[in-house]
């Protein structure tokens, strides 16, 4: 357990000195959810209407983007393979990682949706579902998301693999997300969804990282 | 019969066994579609709503049931790899990526092709194209991995993973598609869900589904031994045969 | 203790090595030569378990953790020599107090360099913090992949003494090198 916390008090460490690697992904997310409103007019009704989908969408590419930042830097310097070697274990070094890259992503996305709810005229219910179906779908982003950081671990073009490979993966978190939203923004009852997201990100706690383990031990045997 | 599931794991007998079973099951299949064919074309009767449109189901259906198994035998065969490291597992991964990305390609043109008619545009959003297309970009993803790890000695392993973890996946995305389509089409008519099929469509529609699985393990057949060939061509027996 | 048994191994269609076999146990040292490509590389990731695409036997004996210092330096460039120790020890399983470290990097003369970034410092000087890993860490294999390349002839010297010292207390090294390496009773193979 320790190594876990180290690990997550390691790579924050790690993205403080060279914040870049927090601040593109999200500046990104910023640009496009703006660039709806200037392409489509502001007409209020519009942006009510498709707030959800874009809103995650932009979570989910922001997402993207930064998740190939996970394992390569380690990977090119030699200290992913220290970790398969070491003692400790490379799953809990995994959740370390996992953890720390959403603490500096999805987490911060999370605690901006209100703003981007504000922006495109959603409701207050709309927005706290918002706020929570995030909460939820992010980390399941991050874990899903390690299986393709892993995966594409020394390919050229990585970024762009990884999200070919990841984002069919990501289907059903957008559809649960975005029906969560528009549900509560109806005023009318979200619990299932919240349930569904649940149950999504307890089985990708449990299972993505036993297979993002796989992945680095695979890439690296070359 | 767990003695020749052994033999099988192995090159060399898996493409002698199959040089002899090759041939019928390749006569088997063009009798089938043969059959199929002109039976769903020909002599199966017109829809009630449809017309004689509704004849591309009788290629779209087969071509999307056997993609999806294909899919799914893709994945066990990189199961079977990854747990025990049988090196025709691999090939076999390899060799159904594309045969059942060409099937899901063909699931989705005839899928559009008969929605053109029925709905006037060719392409609409429905539960069952959605989801075809997912499944397109889940062996797009298998092609890919592959091809950009080109030259890896573990781009089996990596594929096998990848195709493992889209298998887990599948079920989870097909019923939020569905889902998510009962929410904005309550109340279609779905190309797919005719209420009840007389016998004188299912029957031909059998044969065709037969026809397509035969014609895939065919096809997927040929390919795995040409890549034995390929991966044993220094060894002594490839040498030796001489009927190539 | 270290059994290799019929290890064979193939990349890019070329046969590295075929139906390798040896033992190694506590005290002993191999050294694996040959010309560039010729899987020095890949033997060494074998034996420390890093390439898995092989087919024979490795066996370790108590022995699993080996330290392997490869091609890569296993250095974050973000992180001082003294942070850079102090997680080699956490990943090791070794919990070591900074002082340790500190003494660590002394003895690779390292001692004014304690806070600065390994990204400042040069190819020789990231070696010495390298170093430094074989005097804190406890392990009783030791893997290197041409460790004399990256340091001076003062560091050469330091290393041998090490190493003769980690022999003497019943470690195992495996280790690629271009040059002569002069110890008694070191093992050596050739890979063609």
């Amino acid at each position: 357990m320790n190594i876990l916390l180290l690990t997550v008090q390691r790579d924050l460490l790690l993205y403080v000195r060279q914040p870049g690697d927090i601040f593109n992904p999200l500046a990104f997310s910023l640009l496009v959810i703006s660039l709806f409103p200037l392409g489509l007019g502001p007409s209020s009704d519009t942006l009510n209407e498709i707030s959800a989908g874009i809103i995650w969408v932009a979570a989910l590419l922001t997402t993207l983007f930064s998740i190939d930042l996970m394992f390569k830097e380690d990977y090119e310097d030699g200290t992913l393979e220290q970790m398969i070697l070491g003692k400790e274990s490379l799953l809990l070094v995994v959740y370390g990682k996992i953890i720390a890259q959403w603490l500096v992503g999805g987490l911060v996305i999370t605690l901006l949706s209100p703003l981007f709810g504000l922006m495109f005229y959603v409701n207050t219910d709309g927005i706290v579902a918002t706020v929570l179906a995030l909460m939820l779908a992010t980390p399941t982003m991050t874990l899903i998301g390690s299986i393709g950081a892993a995966l594409t671990l020394g390919v050229n073009k990585g970024g762009v693999l990884i999200t070919i490979l990841i984002l069919p993966l990501y289907l059903p978190l957008l559809i649960l997300g975005v029906a969560m939203i528009d549900t509560a923004s109806a005023g009318e009852n979200y619990t299932g969804h919240a349930l569904w997201l649940a149950a999504i990100l307890a089985i990708s706690i449990g299972f993505a990282p036993l297979a993002t383990e796989q992945g680095i031990r695979i890439s690296l045997s070359e | 019969m767990g003695n020749l599931f052994h033999r099988l794991g192995s090159p060399r007998p898996f493409y002698e066994i199959s040089g002899i079973v090759l041939p019928s099951v390749g006569i088997l299949t063009l009798i089938s579609l043969a059959v199929g064919f002109i039976w769903a074309l020909g002599i199966a009767p017109p829809d009630y709503q449809q017309g004689h449109s509704v004849r591309i189901m009788y290629i779209h259906v087969p071509a999307a049931i056997v993609a999806q198994s294909s899919y799914m035998m893709m994945a066990t065969a990189g199961a079977v790899f990854l747990i025990w490291r049988i090196k025709i597992a691999d090939m076999a991964l390899q060799c159904a990526a594309p045969i059942g990305a060409s099937l899901t390609f063909l699931a989705l043109v005839t899928g559009a092709i008969w929605g053109k008619p029925t709905w006037g545009t060719w392409w609409v959003w429905d539960a069952r194209l959605t989801s075809t297309l997912v499944l397109l970009f889940l062996f797009i993803g298998v092609i890919v991995l592959r091809s950009a790890k080109e030259g890896s000695e573990s781009v089996g392993r990596a594929t096998a993973i990848l195709a493992v973890v889209g298998l887990i996946n599948l079920p989870i995305i097909k019923f939020s598609v569905d889902w998510w389509f009962t929410l904005h089409q309550p109340s279609s008519f779905s190309l797919t869900e005719s209420p009840s099929m007389p016998p004188e469509m299912w029957l031909p529609l059998l044969v065709m589904v037969v026809g397509f699985y035969l014609f895939f393990f065919f096809i997927w057949t040929y390919r795995v031994r040409t890549e034995i060939l390929k991966r044993e061509h220094r060894s002594q027996w490839v040498r030796s045969i001489d009927d190539i | 203790m270290l059994q290799v048994k019929n290890l064979s191994c193939e990349r890019a269609n070329r046969v590295l090595f075929r139906n390798l076999s040896f033992e190694l146990n506590r005290g002993d040292a191999l050294r694996i030569l040959g010309l560039n490509g010729s899987g020095k590389t890949t033997l060494l990731r074998i034996l420390a378990g890093l390439y898995q695409e092989f087919e024979g036997d490795v066996k370790w004996g108590r022995e699993q953790y080996p330290l392997y210092i490869g091609h890569r330096r296993g250095l974050k460039a973000l992180m001082s020599a003294r942070e850079n120790l102090l997680w080699s020890a956490a990943i090791n399983g070794q919990g070591a107090r900074l002082a340790e470290v500190d003494e660590a990097l002394r003895q690779v003369s390292m001692g004014s360099y304690l806070d600065i970034a390994c990204g400042s410092m040069s190819e020789g000087q990231c070696g010495r913090v390298n170093l430094a890993r074989l005097v804190l860490l406890h392990n009783k294999v030791w893997i290197l992949d041409e460790p004399f390349n990256a340091i001076d002839s003062d560091g050469i010297q330091w290393l041998l003494e090490r190493i003769k010292k980690h022999l003497f207390l019943g470690g195992i090294l495996v280790l690629s090198s271009h040059m002569e390496v002069p110890l008694n009773n070191l093992e050596e193979l050739e890979l063609r």
